[in-house]
């Protein structure tokens, strides 16, 4: 379910799009986080203002430092946005402190079991190749893909566990204006609107100055009328039963006084 | 002006970033729209005019009923001149900061001198002179900047930096042009549409009609909000309309609704 990602460690990529955006999510998800510390990298992330107030390595020591905190707990840490630090920084980098974040590999003695740290992170998917995009989504242990039909937002979840089947799963949603997670049904099949109920449907052949109705008779003739072309059971049998009935055609021919019909020269024009 | 009883101008949406896109069409009416718009709206407005020469956008700017000169004189206006000052860029000493000065790095460089010149001038000064509602940043446009050889990261940070300036501190808006090429093979516009899209609330997208060049429709227009994920029924979220450019004024029609096909 949506709400329990929280409850997941690792690396949850949240995948939005210009046209869904995730950046309400986030923070829904961020606001239901018990602690919350806020670093702010958007003032000035590259450190163009002088004196500069922002942190002398810029976003990816901020990152790094995340790391090294140590004995705090649980921890979420959320990340607006991926896209940016891809832009910024050479992939292999982003995924090597990533990796680094959510503990993939730590070893038995190196943090204890509630030491678990999540790391949510928004990603525009339009903004990178193929390339970017799988390397994040192979760390990732959980992906929210954001779309949704007329109006109303979904989230298509994707679960990985070690040894287990990846579990596909869609949960549509809306975020209230507290951002506050509400959780919602699958609207109705329906591709289009409803069209107005209170408009009648108008038969089209009531005002024509031509009749288009048939009476009951006209059409009771249409219907027993056979087509001339249509191979019916009647004219199979018409067909194979010979002769019966069906005359064959004579010419009857009255010579008149003036015919002369030799049946050697019926036109009279051998010159014999 | 239909637009003008959109949400878009309302005086209530301060501190956003309006993204004009244009596609097989010339979205510079929006440009003018804007300019004008925000100069009576008595708002301080940096125009960072890249396309076109101070005086065309005066010219536009009379038939609108805004006079730029007048606007700069009084101080309201401060227009950063591409066309004239790109070549001015090569005769200053190097050591003079100038807006455009990543025209003379001999690689992609970033775009901080620009983003100073809008700092600078559309800090609110400290003092009783509250003579401008809040700060506009109109920028015609940033592929205009790609083509000068700025990296599309380059634009998008300093897209970033005048949204937190302008947009955060300062609660002012910004209005930026940008081309979609369409074409799959221009990486580097796909990412700065892209990425800026993801960075504006609304999208005011002017594409060319698909059956090509009509006389009496010039195009359609669609716009986006990019609003939190609120359950909404599906025609709050975007809206298309068509439009003809006349002289003095656009008109918009709901689609297939133009006057001259009815």
């Amino acid at each position: 379910m949506l709400e329990s990602l929280l409850a997941l460690d690792g690396l949850v990529l949240l995948r939005d799009s210009v046209e869904w955006e995730g950046r309400s999510l986030l923070k829904a998800l961020v606001k239901k986080s018990a602690l919350l510390v806020y670093h702010d990298l958007f003032r000035d992330p590259l450190n163009w203002s002088k004196p500069g107030k922002a942190h002398p390595g810029g976003p990816l020591e901020a990152l790094r430092d995340l790391d090294k905190r140590t004995g705090s707990g649980p921890a979420t840490i959320a990340l607006d946005s991926l896209s940016w630090l891809l832009l910024h920084l050479p992939c292999p980098t982003l995924c090597q402190t990533l990796h680094a974040l959510s503990r993939q590999d730590s070893c038995p003695g190196d943090s204890p079991p509630g030491e678990q740290v999540r790391v949510l992170g928004l990603l525009h998917e339009e903004l990178h190749g193929p390339g970017p995009l799988g390397a994040l989504s192979s760390l990732a242990q959980t992906e929210v893909t954001l779309s949704g039909t007329m109006g109303q937002a979904s989230a298509h979840i994707l679960y990985r566990r070690p040894r287990q089947r990846p579990i596909h799963q869609t949960q549509w949603f809306s975020i209230l204006p507290d951002f506050s997670l509400e959780l919602q049904a699958e609207p109705p099949l329906e591709s289009r609107p409803r069209s107005d109920p209170h408009t009648p449907s108008v038969d089209p052949t009531t005002h024509l100055t031509f009749n288009l109705h048939l009476s009951k008779k006209e059409r009771e003739v249409k219907d027993s009328l056979t087509l001339p072309f249509q191979f019916s059971s009647e004219k199979q049998q018409a067909l194979l039963r010979p002769g019966l009935g069906q005359a064959t055609s004579h010419i009857f021919y009255e010579p008149d006084a003036y015919d002369d019909l030799d049946q050697e020269d019926p036109d009279d024009d051998l010159d014999v | 002006m239909a637009l003008l009883t959109l949400p878009v101008t309302t005086s209530t949406s301060k501190g956003k970033l309006t993204l004009l896109c244009d596609a097989k069409t010339d979205g510079s009416f929006l440009v003018h729209h804007f300019l004008s718009f925000y100069l009576k709206a008595n708002c301080k407005v940096c125009f960072v005019a890249l396309v076109q020469s101070f005086s065309h956008y005066n010219i536009v700017g009379q038939k609108l009923g805004v006079s730029l000169t007048a606007a700069r004189e009084r101080g309201q206006l401060v227009v950063v001149e591409g066309l004239k000052s790109a070549v001015d860029v090569f005769f200053r000493p190097r050591e003079e900061p100038h807006p455009l000065q990543f025209l003379r790095e001999a690689s992609a460089g970033d775009l901080q001198p620009l983003y100073a010149f809008v700092r600078d001038a559309l800090e609110p000064v400290d003092g009783a002179e509250a003579a401008w509602r809040c700060p506009v940043l109109l920028v015609d446009d940033l592929s205009v900047l790609l083509s000068l050889g700025a990296g599309p990261v380059a634009v998008l940070d300093f897209v970033h930096y005048c949204r937190a300036t302008v947009c955060r501190e300062w609660k002012g808006n910004i209005v930026a042009l940008v081309h979609d090429s369409g074409d799959a093979e221009d990486e580097e516009s796909d990412v700065l549409l892209n990425g800026l899209s993801h960075q504006s609330h609304l999208i005011l997208r002017a594409e060319g009609l698909a059956t090509g060049f009509c006389k009496d429709v010039h195009g359609q227009l669609r716009i986006l909000w990019r609003r939190p994920l609120q359950p909404t029924a599906h025609r709050d979220r975007s809206l298309t309309y068509q439009y003809k450019i006349q002289d003095k004024s656009v008109s918009f029609f709901a689609k297939g609704m133009s006057p001259a096909v009815l």
